[in-house]
């Protein structure tokens, strides 16, 4: 059964606010994009480098193991206890050559099978299993897992395309450029905001408000409208890229861009000018870029700190942000203190990024009450997506909404893609 | 050592207050204060919510939050527990205190936002005791909406 969605227009440039408010939606996302043939970001290869190590990992609201067998394959399943439903790994991570249930022992291999459980020939002839009992066919849900250039992403469904495809050329593109060299996990930070998960897609599709939300982008010329840079995406447009070249633009350009605006271009300056240095370490010299995977994953570069973000939807009305940060192996303690430094910038206390949860949870509070309202999405156009050479767009938004619905199955009548 | 304990007090005061200028004062002009997470500590990982090490990193931001940033708009308010010293290093006090962080909403909604400790190194000069390092160790690695004001 497809729900009712009355789109006001075919091409998402009005989107109904109840669709952040609706359990019945909710439940049906969980079941068609992430346990259906949408490819979820897990973690980093990185992280479970040796045989016998996991990780715990959330797609979508179902717990997912990662692990490293001991011939060094990789395999995620459902982190879910085959007899009574326990959760069969309570820390976040470990290394281990088994996997036991605390609850009656059942015992998993790190590739995901069932290998044994206490008493099931029963003791002294009495009790036990019975003797045709499949561990093989009780075993936990696999996921398909794949691996692009050491970023983990998993599916639940056979349908799901070949990760490639999935990603495309856009996709494998440029998180090849992130992960080329050996990476070193930093360490991580969560953030929940009480606002729907889409609420955070969508804004990470959203070049445009980052001048202006995030006013320290601009007053201290990180991240300026202003500058050279655009928007990229799949050719299905479901991924996106938010993208940004540093010193493309002038103090002249960006004075006029912002007359009228709160934006302090001229009178603030830091005094610690550290936190703002950028280290160019790529060929294609951008400085801000933040690619975006449909439906829950996030690479980012501001300057020279880097991350991968994982959205956890925590029922209809909060998702946790996940971030992972990340150096190169060959990073000096020099460039390690650097990219810390340069934390300061994103994250759950990040300068430039802690106004997104609050202007999600302002959303979520202020749309709840109305069932005909709609999200005004226009800025760049309407009509057809395509990529666009500048960053006064809020486009790649409609093209989430267009993927999300082909995959719930409510397209509106001549729907575009 | 009172000293100590009025430096503290002083230091919950001045940011449930938003006197986050004074609260700055606190701490010496060579000085390092981080927000760091239980997780990451306990895995050995280096990563930082907040990381200003020295003070004119701690001037710039509560400059940005007074005339940049835009956050929740709340009342804090720090329960900060008994010191334990650890160490005396010279002139260098070592200590640990726990702290309890609560949020409360202009509608006087009041939520726990962060707890944790504080490891502290602090001197007495005189009359005056100023802060050289405070590492934040929150067990709440999980931020409820965002962290703006220090803990």
């Amino acid at each position: 059964m497809n729900p009712e969605i009355a789109w006001p227009r075919n091409d998402y440039s009005r989107v109904p606010f109840w669709l952040h408010h609706d359990a019945a939606i909710y439940e049906l996302e969980m079941e068609r994009i992430f346990r259906g043939p949408a490819w979820s970001y897990l973690c980093l290869e990185a992280e479970i480098p040796n045989a016998g190590d996991f990780r715990t990992t959330w797609v979508g609201d179902t717990p997912v193991i990662v692990s490293r067998d001991k011939d060094g394959a990789l395999h995620a399943f459902v982190n879910r206890c085959s007899h009574r439903g326990a959760m069969i790994v309570r820390s976040l991570r470990g290394n281990a050559e088994r996997l036991v249930c605390l609850y009656h022992r059942w015992c998993y291999s790190s590739s995901g099978e069932l290998t044994g459980l206490p008493f099931r020939k029963g003791l002294k002839g009495e009790g036990g299993m019975p003797q045709d009992f499949d561990m093989h066919a009780v075993s936990p849900r696999k996921l398909k897992l794949a691996s692009c250039h050491g970023m983990l992403f998993g599916s639940f469904s056979d349908r799901a395309e070949p990760l490639e495809a999935y990603l495309g050329e856009f996709g494998t593109g440029i998180i090849k450029r992130f992960l080329s060299r050996p990476i070193r996990i930093l360490g991580y930070s969560r953030q929940r905001i009480h606002g729907n998960w889409k609420l955070y897609a969508e804004n990470l599709r959203d070049t445009y408000h980052a001048s202006l939300l995030h006013e320290f982008f601009v007053t201290y010329g990180v991240d300026r409208a202003t500058q050279k840079g655009g928007v990229k995406m799949d050719g299905r447009h479901r991924h996106n890229m938010n993208h940004a070249y540093a010193s493309t633009d002038t103090q002249e350009d960006a004075t006029a861009a912002y007359a009228g605006t709160a934006a302090r271009l001229d009178r603030m300056q830091l005094r610690d000018r550290k936190l703002l240095e950028f280290k160019n370490e790529y060929s294609d010299g951008m400085n801000l870029a933040a690619p975006v995977f449909f439906p829950n994953a996030l690479l980012i570069q501001i300057n020279n700190s880097l991350a991968t973000r994982q959205i956890r939807p925590q029922g209809v009305s909060a998702h946790e942000v996940f971030q992972t940060v990340f150096g190169y192996a060959d990073d000096d303690a020099a460039m390690t203190r650097h990219r810390l430094i340069s934390a300061n910038l994103v994250g759950p206390a990040g300068l430039v990024s802690m106004e997104d949860g609050e202007a999600i949870e302002a959303v979520q509070k202020a749309t709840r009450s109305t069932r005909e309202g709609c999200a005004v999405i226009e800025m760049g156009g309407r009509g057809e997506v395509r990529d666009l050479a500048h960053r006064v767009t809020e486009t790649p938004i409609r093209g989430f909404w267009s993927y999300w619905a082909e995959l719930m199955g409510v397209e509106p009548a001549g729907a575009i893609r | 050592m009172n000293r100590l304990y009025e430096l503290m007090a002083e230091y919950a005061m001045a940011l449930d207050e938003d006197r986050l200028e004074d609260w700055v004062e606190l701490f010496d002009e060579d000085c390092d204060y981080r927000i760091v997470t239980r997780e990451n500590v306990e895995q050995g990982l280096p990563n930082v919510l907040m990381w200003c090490d020295n003070k004119n990193m701690l001037r710039d931001r509560v400059e940005s939050y007074r005339n940049v940033n835009l956050y929740n708009p709340h009342y804090d308010r720090h329960v900060i527990g008994p010191l334990r010293f650890t160490d005396k290093k010279d002139s260098i006090f070592c200590f640990e205190a726990g702290y309890s962080l609560f949020q409360t909403s202009l509608e006087g909604e009041s939520r726990l936002f962060s707890v944790g400790r504080y490891r502290v190194e602090a001197h007495i000069e005189g009359d005056v005791a100023r802060l050289k390092s405070v590492t934040v160790v929150a067990d709440t690695g999980l931020v409820p909406s965002l962290l703006a004001t220090p803990i």
